[in-house]
């Protein structure tokens, strides 16, 4: 599994808090390789977070979120049972959801 | 392209949805938001804010905490807490970044107007949180010292 | 050096010096940035490849590595790295994990790891290789447990005794020496701290702490990659991987370490 996500989510007192690391490059396009060439810009543009079908939080990024990005937000509601998915898509159209059931 | 914006060009009219793009503006009147390319390839504080929407009024309702001084700015970590009724969206603005604009975030009913991630920091220099309320813009800042470490790597 | 005086110090050293994780010094100032990351550690990712790489039927005999011992029996991760370097009587020498599991890769699994050994850390961009996410798996399967780097093999004493003299050895254009850096306590370069590695204090604070995400590699590094690197900026000739100069240095380290609560994989700048 190239690329994983670990994706956190626990509710308290009916408010969930999610907490998700991604692994992605998130790529400038200012850093050069050894051979001194720039490394093209390769960097996730837009996340969604979705409870159920509901979504709970957007998010528009550029280059300058840090490599392996961190995300920590926290929404109303959430039962055992449910899910929270996080889906991201990066500026090459590449994308990855991963999702998570509550307990 | 992520499915909710092909789905809506579908549904509302591809030829009005795709001039509206073309134009690089948010789009408010449509359901669907958009991103605001210009913002995040504006250079300098200033043309950032004007393709924001202005330059945000100061507000002492928004928590921002970074970093006094951070080990490596290549990772800062943030976190912006908005106590401002009617909050829509929190932008992180790194001011000496070559594209100052790093992340809008944008909270529908029900999410908490808080949030937290890490940036890249180039150099020392003034961290800003922009909240957009009811359409209007409000902004907070602080510093944030970027140090070199070690011996190198 | 004999045993016994060896082992009386470092029971006394231990029963004296608190055995949890050291905490960090007063003058600090990166405390609020460390703290700041809270328990969210990239490593996490890295980590979660290492166990698919574990549990993978792997190379031309299709088998996984549950079949490996890393010295607590085959297949037994809990409390490995923990225990590392340590003699293994099935290679006729004292290993530290990146051996064992190049070993295990190659006498289980059938790989050929010549390309690994080669170029066993990945270059900035670049996927981590499998000993970086294998050890990052293998290292957080021993967190929370003490560090107990065995002693009792002839070899296993050796190396220790071999690591302290390397550690001490100038060499290279500077004429630098491990101990130059890192062998007073309160120094530091640039604004790290560089910490007393010829002390069980400054020991126990190191390494506990590897493997671990460098933010600067934009990787999780693991403690051999980090002697390698130090050579470097030692500008010493090339530690190469799996020498025993390597795994001698790492012992020597680790057996002071031992009692320190393994914190591993870190989270460092």
């Amino acid at each position: 599994m190239a690329n994983p996500m670990r994706i956190r989510a626990t509710t308290s007192s009916g408010v969930t808090e999610v907490k998700a690391l991604m692994s992605h490059p998130m790529e400038t396009g200012m850093r050069k390789d050894s051979s001194g060439a720039a490394v093209p810009a390769h960097h996730i543009t837009t996340v969604i977070a979705k409870h159920n079908d509901k979504v709970v939080l957007t998010a528009e990024w550029g280059a300058a979120v840090s490599q392996n990005p961190f995300l920590q937000f926290r929404f109303s509601g959430g039962a055992p049972g449910d899910k929270v998915a996080i889906s991201w898509t990066d500026n090459k159209g590449d994308s990855r959801t991963d999702e998570v059931v509550l307990t | 392209m992520n499915m909710q914006r092909r789905s809506f060009l579908t549904i509302t009219g591809s030829a009005l949805a795709m001039a509206a793009t073309a134009l690089l503006l948010p789009v408010r009147a449509f359901a669907q938001w958009v991103r605001p390319q210009a913002a995040f390839e504006a250079k300098g504080l200033d043309a950032t804010f004007a393709a924001m929407g202005g330059t945000p009024e100061a507000s002492a309702d928004i928590t921002f905490m970074a970093p006094e001084i951070a080990e490596n700015g290549a990772v800062v970590p943030v976190n912006v807490t908005s106590k401002i009724p009617g909050t829509t969206e929190i932008s992180i603005l790194v001011e000496m970044n070559p594209n100052p604009l790093a992340a809008i975030f944008v909270f529908p009913e029900g999410t908490e107007a808080a949030v937290q991630t890490r940036v890249k920091v180039s150099q020392t220099c003034r961290l800003h949180a922009v909240v957009r309320a009811n359409g209007k813009l409000y902004g907070t800042s602080r510093e944030t010292k970027v140090t070199l470490g070690g011996c190198g790597g | 050096m004999n045993r016994n005086p060896i082992q009386r110090l470092l029971v006394a050293l231990i029963l004296t010096v608190p055995v949890a994780t050291v905490q960090a010094r007063e003058d600090d100032i990166f405390a609020e940035y460390r703290a700041m990351f809270g328990e969210d550690n990239p490593a996490e990712l890295v980590e979660m490849q290492g166990e698919e790489l574990w549990n993978a039927a792997r190379g031309p005999k299709q088998v996984a590595l549950d079949g490996c011992d890393l010295g607590l029996g085959a297949g037994v991760t809990k409390g490995a790295y923990a225990q590392l370097p340590r003699w293994f009587e099935d290679a006729g020498k004292v290993m530290d994990l990146e051996t064992r599991l190049l070993f295990c890769m190659e006498r289980l699994q059938g790989l050929d790891v010549a390309a690994l050994r080669k170029q066993p850390y990945s270059e900035q961009g670049q996927q981590q290789t499998d000993l970086e996410s294998l050890s990052a798996f293998i290292a957080a399967q021993s967190r929370g447990l003490p560090i107990a780097v065995p002693q009792s093999h002839p070899a296993e004493r050796a190396a220790f005794a071999s690591g302290a003299k390397f550690f001490n050895f100038r060499g290279g254009p500077h004429d630098f020496s491990c101990a130059t850096c890192h062998s007073q306590d309160g120094k530091r370069i640039r604004l790290q701290s560089l910490l007393q590695l010829n002390s069980v204090e400054g020991a126990k604070a190191s390494f506990a702490t590897w493997p671990a995400y460098r933010i600067a590699q934009g990787a999780v590094r693991t403690i051999e990659w980090r002697m390698a690197d130090c050579a470097r900026q030692q500008r010493l000739p090339g530690l190469v991987h799996g020498s025993q100069v390597a795994i001698d240095l790492i012992t020597y380290l680790g057996v002071q370490a031992n009692g320190a609560v393994l914190t591993a994989p870190g989270l460092k700048r």
